[in-house]
C-alpha cells in the first residue's frame, strides 16, 4: 500500500488486527447491506466474547447469525432480533448478553461516536424501559433521555463501489447503517462489491469519504433475500 | 359489526391528506396504503432509510438492494429519496413526518402506549417503534378494542412496558374512533351498527360519550 491506497487483497488481511472481547460496529438492516464476507472472516478466525452493534443479528445460518454458532458474540446492541431461533437459546441459557436500543438512538449513538460527540438527548424512550438507569433534563418543557454514543474496535461496512482511497458509495437502501458504522471505527473495514480507479466515482455523489476507511476489499456476495415479496 | 381489518385502513385513510409524507408501521398500518383516494399525493417513509416506498417488484425487477421497514422487497416511487439510517430518524424524530400509523397492545387515558414487550415473554426488540412515537404529533394507533378474551386494551393506566408516554392522542379500534385529552378518552366515531354500550362495556379507561355518536361512514 502507498499514500491514500486503502486496498487489501485478502480478507485474512482485511480483519487483521481483531481480538477477543473487541467491540464490532457492523452495518446492516435485516440481511440488506450486510458485510456477509467480512462476518464470515470473524466466524473463520474464531474470535470470541465480541460485542456486536447491529441494528439485527441475522438470520439462522447467514449474517451476523453466523457468529452465535461457537458463541462468538458475548453482547449484542441491537433494536430487534427476532428470525433466530440460535439467539433466542443464547439469551434464555444467560450465554448471551443483548443490549436492546431504539433504531433511531442506534443509529444515532453510530453517527454520534463517530462525530466526536461523547453523549445526546433524545425524547426517545422517555418513560420506558430504556431509559431505566438514565439521566433526564428537560429542554423546552419536554423530557429528554442522555444516550451515550459507541464507538468501535472495529466497523465492518457493506459498499457497492469503492475507489482506492476507500470513497465509498451505497446502493438504494442497502445503505441503512453502514455510512454511520463506516465513521465510528478505530479501524473501519469496508467491502463492496466493485473496485474504481480513483477519480471515477463523482465527488459530490460520495456517501462515506475516504477519511473514515482504513481498508477496502472487493468481495462477492450472495446478497440472501430475507422477505421476497412480489406483486402478481 | 366490529370493523375488519381492511375497513380499519380505510378508516384511518380519510385522515390522509395532499401531500402528506406518513410512516405506516406493520399490520393493519400497511393496508392502509390501498386506500390512498383517488388524485391524492401521499410520500411513504420507511424507517430503514427510503422516503417514497412503492409497489412490490415484479419477480424481474426484484432486488436484495431495495427493501422496506418489515424487511419485504419494494420499489420506489418517481421522486423517491433513499439515505442512511441516521436521516431517517432524523425526519422522524424531527417531526417532518406528517402522520405515524401504529400498532399497538395498550393505550391509556394519559397518551401512554405500551407495543412492544410482554414480560415473560420472549422480547425481540422495539426497533424504530419508540423513536416513531416520540417524534411525531399526529399518531394514529391502530388496534382491536380488546382482546380475544374480552380485556379492554383502552386503559386507566397501562399494565405493560411502554413505547412511549403521553404521545397518543387518536386511536381507531375494530369499535371505535377515540381521541385522547386532559386523561380521559373521547368516543369520537362508532363503527356501523356498534352500540354505544358496547363501546362503553369495553372500555376501561374514563370514557366520556358525546350526546351524539355518529357512525363511521365509508364511501
Amino acid at each position: 500500500m502507498a499514500g491514500f491506497d486503502k486496498v487489501v487483497l485478502s480478507y485474512d488481511e482485511a480483519m487483521a488486527g481483531l481480538d477477543d472481547g473487541m467491540t464490532v460496529i457492523a452495518g446492516g438492516f435485516g440481511l440488506c447491506g450486510i458485510p456477509e464476507n467480512l462476518i464470515a472472516e470473524i466466524k473463520r478466525r474464531q474470535t470470541k466474547g465480541l460485542t456486536v452493534v447491529s441494528n439485527n443479528c441475522g438470520v439462522d445460518g447467514f449474517g451476523l447469525g453466523i457468529l452465535l454458532e461457537d458463541k462468538q458474540i458475548r453482547k449484542m446492541v441491537a433494536s430487534y432480533v427476532g428470525e433466530n431461533a440460535l439467539f433466542e437459546q443464547q439469551l434464555l441459557n444467560g450465554e448471551l448478553e443483548v443490549d436492546l436500543t431504539p433504531q433511531g438512538t442506534l443509529a444515532e449513538k453510530m453517527r454520534a461516536g463517530g462525530a466526536g460527540i461523547p453523549a445526546f438527548y433524545t425524547a426517545t424512550g422517555v418513560g420506558t424501559p430504556v431509559a431505566e438507569g438514565k439521566e433526564t433534563r428537560t429542554f423546552h418543557e419536554k423530557e429528554f433521555l442522555l444516550e451515550e454514543s459507541i464507538t468501535g474496535d472495529f466497523a465492518i461496512v457493506k459498499g457497492w463501489k469503492a475507489d482506492r482511497y476507500g470513497n465509498v458509495m451505497y446502493r438504494h437502501t442497502a445503505q441503512n447503517f453502514n455510512p454511520l458504522a463506516a465513521t465510528a471505527g478505530k479501524v473501519t473495514v469496508v467491502e463492496v462489491e466493485e473496485i474504481v480507479d480513483v477519480g471515477e466515482l463523482e465527488p459530490s455523489q460520495i456517501h462515506t469519504p475516504g477519511i473514515y476507511v482504513d481498508r477496502v476489499i472487493q468481495g462477492s456476495f450472495e446478497k440472501r433475500i430475507e422477505k421476497v415479496t412480489v406483486r402478481s | 359489526m366490529a370493523l375488519t381489518r381492511e375497513q380499519m385502513a380505510q378508516r384511518v385513510a380519510q385522515e390522509l391528506r395532499d401531500g402528506y409524507y406518513v410512516n405506516l408501521g406493520i399490520g393493519i398500518p400497511t393496508l392502509v396504503a390501498n386506500f390512498v383516494p383517488q388524485g391524492m399525493e401521499v410520500m411513504l417513509q420507511s424507517e430503514n432509510g427510503l422516503l417514497g416506498m412503492g409497489a412490490f417488484p415484479t419477480q424481474e425487477t426484484l432486488d436484495a438492494d431495495m427493501i422496506n421497514a418489515g424487511k419485504q422487497t419494494v420499489t420506489a416511487v418517481k421522486g423517491a429519496s433513499i439515505f442512511s439510517s441516521a436521516e431517517s430518524f432524523a425526519m422522524i424524530r424531527g417531526g417532518h413526518v406528517d402522520l405515524t400509523v401504529l400498532g399497538a397492545f395498550e393505550v391509556d387515558v394519559h397518551g401512554n402506549i405500551a407495543s412492544w414487550m410482554i414480560p415473560n415473554k420472549l422480547v425481540k426488540g422495539m426497533g424504530g417503534a419508540m423513536d416513531l412515537v416520540a417524534g411525531a404529533d399526529n399518531i394514529i394507533v391502530t388496534m382491536t378494542h380488546a382482546s380475544k378474551n374480552g380485556e379492554s386494551k383502552l386503559l386507566a393506566d397501562c399494565s405493560l412496558p411502554l413505547t412511549g408516554k403521553g404521545c397518543i392522542k387518536k386511536v381507531l379500534t375494530d369499535l371505535a374512533w377515540i381521541e385522547i385529552d386532559e386523561g380521559q378518552f373521547t368516543l369520537v366515531e362508532r363503527a356501523p351498527g356498534v352500540s354505544v354500550e358496547e363501546i362503553v362495556e369495553k372500555t376501561a379507561g374514563k370514557l366520556v360519550v358525546p350526546e351524539h355518536v355518529p357512525e363511521m361512514t365509508f364511501a
